[in-house]
């Protein structure tokens, strides 16, 4: 992801003591509520899992958590471990291991795309294909309606050899057709 | 208003002509308008280059200063953000915590950033997106050159701190941007909790 300076650890699982490590993606979504995370989190904890990347937000007033542990519980071991988490019916929690795949890609230069205006169907698919069409890899997107305003703010990732400066102007005409305003800026990190 | 000058430490050092302008100068009433929300054309067009001295841009002035002292926690307001598509935002950072240097009421007409330096980053809000904030880097020092309206004539404001910031963000409407452009990343734009 972009801002994190630790490497992604796909592909590179480990072994601890002769114990087959799994990674595992785990959501939980449905209505919100105190205490979602710690009851989650504590029976993950029970089962020696570790809590590696998360997102935990709310979206509309629902509760969302993503996330990737690592442990040696098998996928029924951690569904059987979070079923009650769902019993009351208000949470839907979903488990599935993940494969063990090749180290993502090298990153490329980070940019913040930001978008705004009316909302509308089709502004976040037509500016995406935008990117996707040069090989740019959307690593962080959040979207947000406020009344009739629709915000995009995209973090990606762009090729070395990708013309920042005709991305910018295709994602603007898309943008121009939507009625949306578009705006691709370089991140700016300062190294401390 | 009374006139303050810099805060011990700070560099800045304040226009005398600027810290005493008030809306007196203006001679006219100004008139309470409504704000404008995003999203709006007129919030993303660059506003057109005005001539401070006409009596519609005075008007406009005092309009401005009227709309932003009955907002709550208004501490700047742009032309665009009253439906007028014109180079041309009042201020007062006089009351916040964050100010430092501070020139009390002022409107600056075609207003430009000469100088730029210390960036941070910090939330912000806007009338105009009453709904959310946003984490938005922005110099903390900066050199602002514009035109007072009534007279013309040009002024230098050197400032810091909050009043820094808010110069950045009305120059950037007069310009057809707000917040939204310049957010930080994917996780710098926020449900607003509080409403002032």
């Amino acid at each position: 992801m972009a801002g994190t300076s630790q490497t992604p650890r796909v592909g590179r699982r480990p072994v601890m003591e002769n114990v087959r490590v799994t990674i595992h993606a785990i959501t939980v979504l449905g209505h919100d509520r105190p205490g979602i995370i710690a009851d989650t989190t504590g029976r993950l904890a029970a089962l020696g899992l570790n809590l590696e990347d998360s997102s935990m937000t709310r979206l509309r007033g629902h509760f969302a958590m993503t996330l990737v542990c690592a442990g040696a519980a098998s996928e029924a071991e951690i569904s059987a471990g979070l079923a009650p988490l769902a019993a009351d019916g208000t949470l839907t929690v979903t488990v599935f291991e993940l494969p063990d795949e090749d180290a993502a890609a090298e990153p490329g230069r980070p940019y913040v795309l930001a978008v705004h205006g009316g909302d509308r169907p089709g502004i976040v698919s037509s500016v995406t294909a935008e990117i996707a069409a040069v090989g740019g890899n959307i690593t962080d997107l959040t979207t947000r309606l406020a009344g009739e305003l629709y915000v995009v703010v995209a973090e990606l990732d762009l090729p070395a050899a990708v013309d920042v400066a005709a991305l910018g102007e295709a994602i603007g005409r898309v943008a121009a057709e939507l009625g949306v305003e578009a705006t691709l800026r370089p991140v700016e990190a300062d190294e401390l | 208003m009374s006139q303050q000058g810099s805060q011990p430490g700070s560099a800045a050092t304040v226009n005398d002509r600027v810290a005493g302008w008030s809306e007196a100068e203006l001679g006219v009433e100004g008139r309470v308008l409504d704000v404008v929300r995003a999203p709006a054309e007129v919030l993303a067009t660059p506003g057109a280059d005005v001539d401070p001295a006409s009596p519609e841009a005075v008007q406009l002035a005092a309009d401005l200063i009227a709309t932003m002292r009955v907002s709550p926690g208004c501490v700047g307001l742009a032309a665009d953000q009253v439906g007028v598509s014109a180079r041309m935002f009042c201020v007062d950072v006089a009351g916040h915590p964050k100010t430092r240097t501070h020139h009390g009421t002022f409107v600056l007409c075609n207003a430009e950033i000469v100088e730029a330096s210390r960036n941070e980053k910090a939330r912000e809000g806007c009338m105009s997106v009453p709904d959310l904030t946003g984490d938005v880097k922005r110099a903390t020092r900066v050199t602002v050159r514009g035109q007072l309206p009534v007279t013309g004539e040009e002024v230098v404001v050197m400032t810091d701190a909050f009043e820094a910031r808010c110069l950045q963000h009305e120059i950037d409407h007069t310009n057809g941007l707000v917040f939204l452009d310049r957010v930080a990343g994917a996780h710098a734009i926020h449900p607003r909790k509080t409403y002032l």
